[in-house]
């Protein structure tokens, strides 16, 4: 069964990651998908190769973070340069790669949500009574990167070391339209962060792999540790990821009801509709026709 | 003192600190990267236990692995209330026993399917979801009719014994393999019931029972 494939140039000639090289044997064919075309990654000694499952055509291959990325179309930018992999004092590592039957967009967006830390990650990220999201400040930046700033949240567990409750730092941003950043405040150096970045893979419209490069400070933190608390907190995001419905993003901003601690989702379904993305999202004058042709309105 | 051998996105890691939580058993974690790291086919581990495979449990001198059996040990030698695992029943060891070997057989069938969707495992995704949907029909069908008997439990006693821990976390998390529950009612009325079991603990993937009373 063949997907539809993807008429977004933005996302076409953008990278994406689509295998995590530790998941990679030598000479063995590892299949994947990207945008609804099969690909086929296959590492050698001398190089990794990725070609079309259809055509047989070679597609663009770059090695970058531990990941192997791919280009289904003419690369107009690199990858995104994550500036904290040149620090020699921070783990640089995958938290491992893992599916979502969901859009990716979905993915980024709940990424970018603490209002569900308490109900989701109870314990860990948050817990009741402190389910307030403090007001928080959201702009676009000269490389046109979403950047949610101020971010403030009480959390029990906010680390793989941490030892009691913090009011934990956030900072968020939106990169590309399937990449977001946290970077968050160390426990151990307050004045620095640990990065997290989530590249996410749109595999088709409904389905995303998430690949997540975590940037730790080593000070008191096994790399272990980082990955498995990683995994552990997306691991609770999943089920309810899987469970929206409907799988694609919808950018109407009618579709769904906000509250005053989504203005970085708003933010960010509104930029992705000014960019002309509509891969993995339910675009806003297809919503809103079904909204007239489809459904009985009030 | 007890170290377990642990992955937290394991379902049969987490068995034993389910287990263990009811009991009060006090243990230590080792964390295993099982994914993507592969540390369970690394040689530290597979001179733990050659098969490499989670969970691995150490008590002292005793070195155990396979969930299910580490389930019965645990039980046997901890559980001072002899309900998890009735050492002086024979029928009802039997019958706990039949139902600890279904539960391998949900783990080659709907754990299979979770860790294809989830983790790239190069499985038979159609018949891996197969054989889940065949083991959870026999295992509603036995629920119901142990519900029209009055019994809440996978076996004949009055109280929750290991079978109902080892059946328990691939049937909860089976959607992640695409294996929906829907079709099995009974299924979901005993998840609801393990879940307020005393001492009942969560893995990621797993939520709690809501605030709503027993059904």
């Amino acid at each position: 069964m063949s997907a539809p494939s993807c008429n977004d140039r933005a996302l076409l000639n953008d990278w994406h990651v689509v295998a995590d090289c530790l998941a990679l044997t030598l000479d063995v064919p590892f299949t994947t998908r990207l945008m609804g075309v099969d690909l086929i990654v296959t590492r050698s000694v001398l190089d990794t190769r990725i070609v079309r499952a259809d055509t047989g055509h070679r597609v663009c291959s770059e090695g970058r973070y531990g990941f192997v990325w791919a280009c289904l179309g003419k690369p107009e930018r690199d990858p995104f340069y994550v500036r904290e992999s040149d620090e020699i004092d921070r783990h640089l590592l995958s938290g491992g790669s893992i599916a979502v039957n969901v859009s990716g967009l979905r993915l980024v967006e709940n990424f970018l949500d603490m209002g569900h830390f308490p109900f989701v990650h109870t314990g860990w990220l948050g817990e009741e009574p402190h389910t307030e999201v403090l007001p928080y400040n959201v702009t676009v930046t000269e490389e046109d990167e979403i950047l949610a700033t101020e971010c403030k949240f009480y959390q029990p567990i906010a680390s793989p070391t941490a030892q009691q409750g913090m009011l934990v730092d956030y900072t968020y941003k939106v990169i590309r339209p399937y990449t977001v950043a946290l970077y968050k405040s160390n426990p151990v150096h307050p004045t620095r962060m640990d990065v997290i970045v989530l590249f996410v893979q749109p595999v088709d419209e409904d389905n995303c792999v998430a690949h997540s490069y975590l940037c730790y400070l080593k000070d008191g933190m096994e790399a272990a540790a980082v990955r498995s608390f990683m995994q552990l907190i997306f691991a609770q995001d999943k089920p309810i990821l899987e469970n929206q419905v409907p799988k694609r993003l919808p950018l109407d901003p009618r579709a769904e009801t906000p509250i005053r601690a989504d203005i970085v989702s708003i933010k960010y379904r509104r930029w992705l509709g000014e960019r002309a993305i509509t891969y993995g999202a339910i675009p806003l004058h297809v919503a809103s026709s079904a909204g007239v042709n489809g459904r009985m309105e009030g | 003192m007890i170290t377990l051998y642990d992955y937290e996105l394991s379902g049969n890691c987490y068995k034993l600190r389910l287990l263990m939580s009811f009991l009060g058993v006090d243990h230590t974690v080792v964390p295993v990267d099982f994914y993507p790291g592969r540390e369970h086919k690394a040689d530290w581990f597979l001179k733990l236990n050659p098969l490499g495979q989670l969970p691995v449990l150490q008590d002292d001198d005793l070195l155990l692995r396979d969930a299910q059996a580490i389930l019965v040990y645990l039980a046997a030698k901890y559980d001072t209330s002899d309900c998890w695992y009735p050492r002086d029943n024979p029928a009802l060891l039997g019958e706990i026993n039949q139902w600890l070997a279904f539960a391998d057989g949900i783990t080659g069938t709907a754990s299979a399917a979770r860790l294809h969707d989830a983790l790239f495992y190069d499985f038979d995704i159609e018949a891996a979801r197969a054989g889940a949907h065949r083991l959870f029909r026999i295992l509603d069908e036995h629920l119901w009719f142990g519900e029209q008997e009055g019994r809440d439990w996978i076996c004949s006693a009055a109280h929750p014994t290991v079978a109902d821990i080892a059946c328990f976390p691939y049937v909860m998390l089976s959607e992640e393999g695409g294996i929906s529950r829907q079709d099995y009612p009974a299924i979901r009325r005993w998840c609801d019931r393990v879940k307020r079991i005393k001492g009942f603990i969560v893995m990621s993937g797993v939520f709690p029972a809501g605030p709503a009373k027993a059904a």
